[in-house]
């Protein structure tokens, strides 16, 4: 369409007017259809993620076959077959329920420090900025640069191990938490003081549900963090454990140049990792920020 | 005459921003009646948000006095209940009933079975009772503001504070929300103090209004508007009323000037 300013405006083109009874909605046909079984199997994201690591597998393993050289690079085939082995002759199990109860140990000592240093830091303005400095000084450092120092602390074991998880799970935790309440709409606060609550009530039923996806972020980087710190730990000096965890059997085998048995190692820590986020976190989410809308 | 249930008495109200300290109110005074839909009116920086929150128990005056029912309110609580403007007042995690029955189960002013019945009635009264069991993110900006009034209503509070409840609406939308108000005072006369920037609803809406100049917020004059409402919305004497309350706020030396700022609605 075209403004032509040199002509007179063209007058409004009048025309008769209508109304329209809506006609029934019925029969308009079908509103909404179910999706087709493939649609529903190519929209499943198990089966999207399944394909994706098959075809990992698959590059790998030609990767791998091409490359000819057991020592530097083995094939799935092989890794698989020592996995199965170790995992038959239960020594990757013994190592990996080592690992998992010193990681246990460590992570909930890190979430109940960050739940009572966040709560602290709510409750007042001067304790948002002691953890907010805390966290600005602590959560750069590396924990297994601590871990010297809680060997002289604590000596050779499992007490050093914990400390250097807590230390890599209580600031990344405190600081996703504390960013989450600091988000909590004023509407939702001011809501939740409306009807007389106050203090851990207060924080229990108003900030901790409102802050959920925060705090989920902040324990699913603990727990990826947590892990890795043991597994570098274990690598320094496992060795003086009774018996050493998973990051212990990757050393040995390194040691002994026996290339599979490492990737089988590698492969126990990324399949827990797997197992972690998509089962424990996929199941917390799906009940809780997914249902409620918080997060897509 | 009835006595007052809510008396505001020289109520001057202060913030502070960063920079400066801001007085939002000087001096107000005002009474609301039981029953009273009482609306607060004037242009935006009048306060009038500010002289809610302090209702409210969010804020206190920094001069003057703010009783209901003869008590000095001191701090937010459940006698008074806020129903704001946006949608995030409701519980993402927690269902329509949920929602609708938490403050009554909170503040344990019901017995747990009476508390359910309520809330399904109060569910049930804006006409929700198909998404009882529905989470807010997946209901319509005017269903989440029937939760709001439900929620707000079910607890029983002295006075309902009503924060521009319809202003995040359409204009559809909100004008049906302001029929259902009106329907559900007529069922249930509760006493409501509503704040708002539409002449038009604080017309429709209200049967008090005080109208406050802005910069700090003063009463310019209190109206009554019991007669007018949503039926006679086309008569001479609502657009009286429009135009009194508009020269009100402006003078009537720029009524020509401006455009009527309902011409949208």
């Amino acid at each position: 369409m075209t403004i032509d300013l040199r002509h007179e405006p063209a007058p409004l083109a009048r025309r008769p007017e209508f109304e329209i009874e809506p006609t029934e909605a019925v029969t308009v046909g079908n509103v909404e259809r179910p999706l087709s079984v493939a649609e529903r199997i190519l929209n499943n994201e198990l089966v999207q993620r399944v394909a994706i690591l098959l075809a990992l597998i698959a590059i790998w393993e030609v990767y791998a076959r091409w490359l000819n050289n057991s020592l530097l690079f083995p094939t799935f085939t092989e890794t698989i077959a020592t996995f199965w082995r170790d995992l038959r002759n239960g020594e990757l199990v013994d190592r990996t329920v080592t690992s998992l109860r010193t990681l246990v140990i460590g992570y909930a000592f890190g979430l109940v420090l960050a739940a009572v240093m966040t709560t602290f830091a709510v409750a007042s303005g001067i304790g948002t900025r002691i953890l907010s400095t805390l966290t600005a000084m602590f959560n750069p450092l590396p924990a297994i640069a601590l871990l010297p120092l809680a060997l002289i602390w604590f000596g050779l074991g499992t007490p050093s191990l914990v400390f250097v998880i807590v230390h890599s799970v209580l600031w990344a935790v405190a600081l996703n938490t504390l960013s989450g309440f600091r988000s909590v709409p004023e509407t939702l606060r001011m809501s939740g003081r409306n009807v007389g609550l106050k203090g851990a009530r207060y924080v229990g039923l108003i900030l901790i549900p409102a802050a959920f996806p925060s705090i989920l972020a902040g324990l699913k980087i603990g727990w990826a963090f947590a892990w890795r710190t043991l597994v570098a730990a274990e690598l320094v000096f496992g060795v003086s454990a009774r018996s050493g965890g998973i990051g212990w059997y990757i050393f040995e085998a390194r040691n002994d140049l026996d290339t599979a048995t490492v990737f089988s190692g590698l492969l126990t820590v990324i399949l827990i990792g797997l197992v972690v986020e998509s089962v424990i976190f996929r199941f917390i989410e799906a009940r809780t920020v997914n249902l409620w809308g918080m997060q897509r | 005459m009835t006595s007052a249930l809510l008396e505001v008495d020289g109520v001057t109200l202060q913030y502070k921003t960063p920079r400066h300290l801001v007085t939002a109110t000087y001096r107000v005074d005002f009474s609301v009646h039981q029953g009273d839909r009482y609306v607060i009116l004037g242009p935006s920086g009048c306060g009038k948000s500010t002289l809610l929150k302090s209702v409210g128990g969010f804020m206190p005056p920094v001069e003057g006095s703010i009783r209901i029912r003869g008590r000095e309110v001191a701090a937010p609580g459940p006698d008074r209940m806020m129903v704001f403007q946006e949608f995030e007042q409701l519980m993402p995690w927690k269902t329509v009933f949920q929602n609708v029955l938490f403050p009554m189960t909170v503040t344990r002013k019901f017995k747990r079975a009476d508390a359910v019945e309520r809330a399904n009635a109060a569910i049930d009264k804006v006409k929700l009772s198909g998404f009882r069991d529905i989470y807010p993110h997946m209901l319509s900006g005017g269903m989440k503001m029937r939760v709001a009034i439900a929620r707000a209503m079910a607890l029983e509070p002295d006075i309902l504070l009503m924060d521009e409840p319809f202003a995040a609406l359409d204009a559809l939308t909100r004008r049906t929300m302001q029929q259902e108000l009106l329907s559900l005072w007529e069922q249930l006369r509760f006493t409501v103090l509503f704040v708002t920037h539409s002449i038009e609803e604080a017309i429709i809406v209200g049967s008090r209004i005080l109208v406050l100049s802005p910069h700090p917020g003063r009463v310019r004059a209190e109206l009554d508007a019991g007669d007018l409402g949503l039926s006679n919305i086309d008569r001479p004497e609502f657009g009286a009323m429009s135009k009194r309350i508009h020269n009100l706020l402006f003078g009537a030396e720029e009524l020509r000037a401006a455009e009527p700022e309902e011409a949208r609605a």
